[in-house]
């Protein structure tokens, strides 16, 4: 060895010029920043300074007022009660489900089988969920018309398929598969020793439930089904295939204040439902975050 | 096992263990046999090590004496009591598993009442004794803190407190240093042992290291494929070995062509005595101990009959392992480090072969090799 390469290879190392070294790493999150920028921070800062300017461009509270008025209430009730509902339902539903494919093998057929059929259903939502529903639920549906000719109708009081109960189901139809994704995780970082050791020191199944698995599981399980409210709640285009006509959800209000045909269109409390909209989901997100977070801290 | 009683003491009393009889134990999964026909009897508060390598059957037969899995014939016996079909939580056994089993949503202090809460132990007494078991295991200042917030070696302590602390007829220790470093390890199986002598419980201790097993056990149990191969003290599996698996499993051997003749076999001109008197006579491998091969310098009044080579020696503290070069096989001596520094590597020796009884292996058509 030389002992003049030393510190010709530290000459080299160094940078030139004597100035500081451009740090561009920060070029890799660019795309994203821009892509949240452009789809989601922009459009809600539109909707904010909409829902605060009257027809005339003034500065106003009264879309905010105007949320007061029974329809729009009523559409905000129904839409917690389908999101309430259509999450819980797909919650446990969900939950149930992923826990039958965390007791089979890792690698089995049954967990590749309904983890890739769940990320493909979770997706289904829209149009083509609502045709699916129409084709074969609907009044003329085969499913529909195949009971009927076996002396069962599905529809004795009305079509149920069309009001609030029709669109809980359809929910329930991506939430379930939804719940299956985000859930698994969670499931997957119980491990089998606490169970054998609750076993160990006297515990039953019960038991373990009761206060290890249970506890453990319980903010996951509250987050992930917060979650599903939050994709429920904000859901437009499976509601709006369905149903198309009415202020049934808030997400059908806003369209038809913003669509109207007879030129009552009110852009204004549009977005102040919007807005109020974005801060309920936002709440329930942050919320979904914080017990994720600390579900996570307990099943790494 | 647990009484919401309060005693003099809430620690388990001394020698508290009971006896345990594992008799003709056997389990087979999808065909393979996993043990087969496994018998043992642990003394009321005797430490038993089973030792073996992965996939002998020494997890399997904890598992069967804990009750998490089903014998496939057999009986496990606990104080005279058949328990084989008495489930896990009704056994009244404490169990440290390998790592990752105390509850992460619990702290140290709630792991170890956990058992008590299980059994009803009133509250006061549960955490009196929580309080003693943590305390047993040098953990009292670490008692409010979470799983993630301790070390392994901390972790293993307080699941070591949470066992014992129902009072359990039976311990069972599954490979529970496996997931730390040496160090640490060294310590707490000082610890478990010391921990163990003062509860007296009975012990089952599981392990593939053969320095944890001879440190800490009374009795040792050799294990390979489901068969319990020798079982006893320390010492006597070390030094006189039943098998030639257990020779070559338990400490270093060195494996010499020889001959049997008489009752003893000869290893290039020494009489070795046999540890198996009924052999036949004829070619064997003569398994020898690197502690029975003395070295000395070739200027040395007292030869040996053998002249090598020093190629290597490994520092292992108070002894060292010189390897010697005898030309067409490696021998392995192991000394004290202060004799082997007059013997550096390119050094020639004279090398000779203490008369210790030795295991052969028929097994002629293997070279010799240390």
């Amino acid at each position: 060895m030389t002992s003049a390469g030393i510190p010709a290879v530290k000459a080299a190392a160094r940078p030139t010029g004597g100035g500081r070294r451009l740090r561009l790493s920060w070029l890799g999150v660019v795309p994203f920043f821009a892509y949240v920028g452009v789809f989601l921070l922009l459009p809600t800062v539109i909707i904010a300074a909409g829902s605060f300017a009257a027809k005339d461009g003034s500065l106003t509270i009264s879309n905010f007022t105007s949320i007061n008025q029974p329809y729009l209430v009523k559409s905000f009730v129904n839409g917690a009660v389908v999101s309430v509902v259509s999450a819980l339902a797909g919650g446990f539903a969900g939950a149930l489900l992923a826990y039958a494919v965390v007791t089979g093998s890792p690698r089995g057929l049954l967990r590749r089988a309904v983890t890739s059929a769940s990320g493909v259903l979770a997706q289904f939502g829209g149009v083509t969920l609502a045709f699916a529903f129409l084709a074969t639920l609907g009044t003329t549906g085969v499913v529909t018309i195949f009971l009927k000719d076996h002396g069962i109708d599905i529809f004795p009081n009305g079509v149920w398929l069309y009001e609030l109960s029709g669109l809980t189901l359809l929910y329930a139809y991506f939430q379930i598969p939804l719940m299956v994704l985000v859930f698994l995780p969670a499931l997957d970082g119980i491990r089998p020793q606490w169970r054998e050791a609750t076993e160990s020191l006297g515990g039953t199944t019960w038991h373990y439930w009761r206060y290890v698995a249970g506890p453990l599981l319980a903010p996951s399980f509250l987050g992930c089904t917060l979650l599903l409210f939050a994709n429920a709640f904000s859901a437009y285009a499976t509601a709006q295939a369905l149903i198309s006509q009415g202020n049934l959800i808030v997400p059908l209000a806003i369209s038809n204040l913003l669509t109207s045909e007879t030129g009552r269109a009110q852009p204004g409390l549009a977005k102040a439902l919007a807005l109020s909209m974005i801060l309920i989901v936002t709440i329930v997100t942050v919320l979904y975050a914080v017990l994720q977070q600390r579900s996570a801290r307990w099943l790494r | 096992m647990v009484s919401s009683s309060s005693g003099a003491s809430s620690r388990p009393s001394a020698r508290a263990g009971v006896e345990v009889r594992l008799e003709d134990l056997k389990r087979r999964y999808a065909g393979v046999t996993a043990l087969d026909g496994l018998s043992l009897t642990l003394a009321p508060g005797e430490l038993v090590a089973l030792l073996g390598p992965s996939g002998c059957g020494k997890t399997t037969a904890l598992r069967l004496v804990a009750g998490l899995e089903e014998t496939d014939g057999g009986r496990v016996v606990f104080g005279g009591e058949d328990v084989t079909n008495v489930p896990a939580n009704k056994r009244e056994i404490g169990m440290v598993f390998q790592a990752y089993s105390l509850f992460p949503h619990m702290t140290a202090m709630q792991n170890v009442a956990f058992g008590m809460q299980l059994h009803r132990v009133g509250v006061a007494e549960r955490r009196k004794r929580a309080s003693d078991m943590l305390e047993l295991v040098g953990l009292s200042p670490h008692a409010h803190k979470y799983a993630h917030q301790l070390s392994g070696g901390q972790q293993q302590r307080v699941a070591l407190a949470r066992a014992l602390a129902i009072k359990p007829k039976v311990l069972l220790l599954d490979e529970p240093l496996s997931a730390l470093d040496a160090k640490v390890r060294a310590r707490l199986r000082d610890e478990i042992r010391r921990v163990q002598l003062e509860v007296g419980t009975t012990t089952l201790f599981v392990t593939h290291d053969q320095e944890e097993a001879l440190a800490i056990a009374d009795r040792v149990g050799v294990m390979q494929s489901g068969r319990l191969e020798q079982l006893g003290p320390p010492m006597t599996v070390y030094s006189r070995p039943a098998t030639p698996f257990v020779a070559s499993f338990v400490g270093l051997t060195n494996r010499l062509n020889g001959v049997v003749r008489d009752g003893a076999v000869e290893v290039r001109g020494t009489r070795l005595p046999l540890v198996q008197t009924d052999a036949t006579n004829g070619p064997a491998v003569a398994l020898v101990r690197p502690e029975a091969v003395t070295l000395a310098g070739e200027g040395d009044s007292t030869p040996g009959p053998l002249n090598g080579t020093v190629i290597a020696t490994a520092f292992l503290g108070a002894t060292s392992r010189v390897t010697v070069d005898l030309g067409d096989v490696t021998v392995l001596a192991q000394l004290a480090t202060s004799d082997a520094a007059a013997h550096p590597a390119g050094t020639r020796v004279r090398l000779a072969l203490r008369p210790d009884p030795v295991l052969i292996e028929r097994d002629e058509a293997a070279p010799d090799h240390g």
